[in-house]
């Protein structure tokens, strides 16, 4: 009846101008499809010119040439066949770009693996072994502290520590442990992939452990009561129901790691190529099309990590 | 009762506006007439993007006092700045930038050059930029970018360098300075004269240089020079055999672990010689004059090979017109009147009008800094911080032997583009 009155309506809208006070009642009944628009609305609309509209003037600038001081809006590849420059006659050797992508990858991986080791456990600790809800609240709270101070800092702190005269080196040294300060400690990959899981780890224990406190403990008592051992129980129980949690954390920790370039420069002394390193110089050489070329670059790998980690999981029908 | 209400609109009024209300409020406390001058005269702000080299509180403040000019600094790196200027040329009306950013900026079309016959000091301005010489008569280094292959336009609204002097200036100089090597005396423990001393395995994971294609890359070539590898025809325009051969012999030294890091701004590099991370290492004098004021021992020590220069200068906005550039005009006249001169001689540059600075600063203080003599009495920084005590020398002597000695300015070259990409190959490798 509703449906029909307006296809009526549609068809000739002088049509059922019968009455006004129909008019109104049908104005503020809208159709509930014309309310979940407008509901998701204000999002689409941010979403839109903060993210779409920007990513692809970025895709179009990268298809530009350009000179020294000035984009070309004229179409070329040069970006990116300046980006993969002698790939090919260098092989069986890596190209820069190569070799930057697979230390990125490599910094990426470790970062992963140790943020979600130490990300689910503390996560299960919150979760099963923390039993009253005030404690839990002021647990987690106690895990965003650092978050209170920025980025920056919370990297630049460990330098000190870590230096060739450093915190550490002097401790060790003076305890009689070594003779030689340790140099690897400070400006390597080491100091990188500790900051970054210092600061990150935390992006992986919030929907860990938001995933862990929704499973039903009876599934646990019952995996319990059928003889399980509590590693069974953690394999065929917490892991398969955390999964979500796992993997936005994940998403979260690869798409932040593989942008990066501060990190990186900062604590592996600006000696680490890092993909994010490339777009930075690229930006200050005034290239832009290249640096937007290596953008989409960049953003195409993450984006294929990302589609591969939701075929494992798909989070839309766990949440 | 309503004159006190006045008198309170006044004061406060001469609050903001600085000397130009002092005479409002003299007027305004006797007659009525005073008032309604301070409202009407036009605040004068000049907006001033450029590097925090020339920009400090004591200059904006001096400048208000004596022309009643309102500088709004905005402060931006090196990159930053030539991108402000390429991207948003209406966001400043000062721009205070370095003249090997002019092969990207004049050909841009978004900076005005000046008249030189408005300005008053400019036929009293140094020799190294209008000669290439020190006002001794010695030759100055023509490798690279150097102020006087890029000070004249061949017309107002010209794109390219004109060879000879025209009244269209690009840039009218005010700050430069001979960069060469800092080094940890007490860490070497012995003297160092070369640039090759970067790449000497001795300083295997203590050396460092700076990541800034442009002008690392020009540090980089001093180094292969001094070590006698190759001789460049100009180190700040090398052919792409030379940028490879450049690069290799920094990517060999890299891969061999003589590099700590790089740094890429003035604080990374006080902190990498302070801690003692390294004890050789590319940098910039004020950044060795920081490291001291901890009172820890470093040199910038002048080498047999010369050194690097780099210089800067002011030109305008294209968008800037009308009052706005009589402003700017009369802000640079000022700039080049004496006190910014001295201030910044104070911090170890070089002012680009010497005479005019010199009437600015004490006998003791000029023979230090420019004649490179001990000093007679201690020497402070112009926020009145102990730098030297009685009896220190200036490292690398005076300004003629500086300035005398450099050997290659700053550049962009004509591979630009390829070095850059060879620059992030190194980086990587």
């Amino acid at each position: 009846m509703d449906t029909s009155e307006n296809i009526l309506q549609q068809a000739s809208p002088g049509f059922a101008r019968g009455s006004d006070t129909a008019r109104a009642a049908k104005a503020a009944r809208l159709s509930p499809s014309f309310i979940s628009w407008l509901q998701a609305g204000p999002m689409m609309l941010v979403f839109l010119a903060f993210f779409l509209i920007p990513l692809v003037f970025v895709v179009i600038v990268s298809f530009w040439d350009y000179n020294e001081y000035q984009l070309l809006p004229a179409f070329s590849g040069r970006g990116y066949t300046d980006t993969f420059e002698g790939c090919i006659a260098q092989l069986p050797d890596l190209c820069t770009i190569g070799k930057t992508y697979l230390k990125t990858l490599k910094l990426c991986f470790l970062v992963w693996a140790i943020t979600l080791f130490i990300g689910f456990w503390v996560a299960y600790f919150l979760a099963f072994h923390v039993k009253s809800k005030t404690w839990q609240m002021g647990l987690s709270l106690l895990c965003t502290i650092p978050f209170w101070t920025s980025n920056v800092i919370r990297m630049i702190a460990w330098i000190p520590l870590l230096g060739r005269n450093g915190l550490v080196n002097s401790g060790l040294v003076k305890t009689g442990l070594i003779n030689q300060p340790v140099e690897w400690l400070l400006y390597s990959e080491f100091s990188v992939v500790l900051a970054l899981v210092h600061l990150f780890t935390f992006f992986m224990v919030v929907p860990i452990f938001n995933s862990m406190v929704r499973i039903d403990k009876s599934l646990i008592e019952a995996a319990y009561d059928a003889g399980a051992t509590g590693f069974q129980t953690l394999v065929n129980v917490v892991i398969p129901l955390a999964k979500p949690g796992i993997v936005i954390g994940s998403i979260f920790v690869i798409t932040i790691v593989m942008g990066d370039f501060i990190t990186i420069g900062v604590m592996g002394g600006q000696q680490i190529a890092a993909a994010g390193k490339i777009i930075e110089t690229r930006l200050n050489a005034l290239q832009f099309p290249a640096a937007a070329a290596n953008a989409v670059i960049l953003l195409a790998i993450t984006f294929l990590i990302i589609t591969m980690m939701s075929r494992i999981v798909d989070i839309r029908k766990e949440l | 009762m309503t004159e006190t209400t006045r008198t309170t609109g006044v004061s406060r009024r001469t609050l903001l506006k600085g000397t130009a209300g002092l005479a409002g409020l003299a007027a305004g406390s006797g007659a009525i007439t005073g008032f309604p001058y301070v409202m009407s005269a036009e605040p004068k702000v000049l907006r001033y993007l450029g590097t925090a080299v020339n920009e400090g509180d004591d200059i904006s403040k001096q400048c208000l006092k004596d022309t009643g000019i309102k500088i709004e600094y905005i402060t931006a790196t090196t990159d930053d700045v030539t991108k402000r200027v390429m991207t948003q040329p209406n966001s400043f009306d000062v721009l205070d930038t370095e003249y090997f950013s002019l092969k990207k900026l004049v050909p841009s079309g978004n900076i005005l050059a000046l008249d030189a016959k408005k300005i008053k000091e400019f036929d009293n301005i140094t020799p190294v930029f209008t000669k290439g010489e020190t006002p001794g008569g010695k030759k100055i280094g023509n490798q690279g970018t150097a102020p006087w292959k890029v000070l004249y336009l061949e017309g107002k609204d010209s794109k390219t360098f004109a060879k000879t002097a025209t009244e269209f200036v690009t840039l009218i100089p005010t700050v430069y300075n001979a960069d060469t090597l800092g080094i940890r005396p007490d860490l070497i423990k012995r003297p160092i004269s070369s640039w090759s001393e970067l790449l000497n395995p001795e300083f295997k994971g203590k050396a460092s240089i700076l990541n800034i294609p442009s002008i690392g890359i020009m540090d980089a070539a001093m180094v292969v020079e001094a070590t006698g590898k190759y001789k460049y025809a100009d180190k700040g325009n090398m052919t792409k055999e030379e940028i490879d051969l450049t690069m290799k012999v920094m990517t060999e030294a890299k891969k061999a672990g003589q590099f700590r890091a790089f740094w890429k701004d003035f604080n990374e590099s006080v902190n990498l010689m302070a801690s003692g991370e390294t004890v050789i290492q590319s940098m910039w004098s004020p950044a060795v004059t920081k490291v001291r004021s901890m009172g820890i021992a470093c040199t910038f020590q002048p080498l047999k090979e010369g050194y690097r220069s780099w210089a800067s200068g002011f030109c305008v906005s294209k968008g800037v017109s009308g009052a706005k550039l009589d402003w700017a005009y009369e802000f640079v006249n000022w700039f080049l009147s004496g006190y910014a001169g001295a201030y910044l001689n104070r911090q170890g540059y070089y002012s680009a009008v010497l005479s005019t600075a010199k009437a600015h600063m004490e006998p003791y203080e000029w023979a230090y800094w420019m004649e490179g003599k001990p000093a007679e009495k201690d020497i402070k920084a112009p926020d009145g911080s102990l730098l030297e005590k009685a009896g220190a020398v200036r490292d690398g002597g005076s300004y003629e032997d500086r300035m005398g000695a450099v050997a290659c300015w700053n550049a962009v070259m004509d591979e630009n583009d390829y070095m850059v990409r060879k620059w992030n190959e190194f980086i990587a490798a």
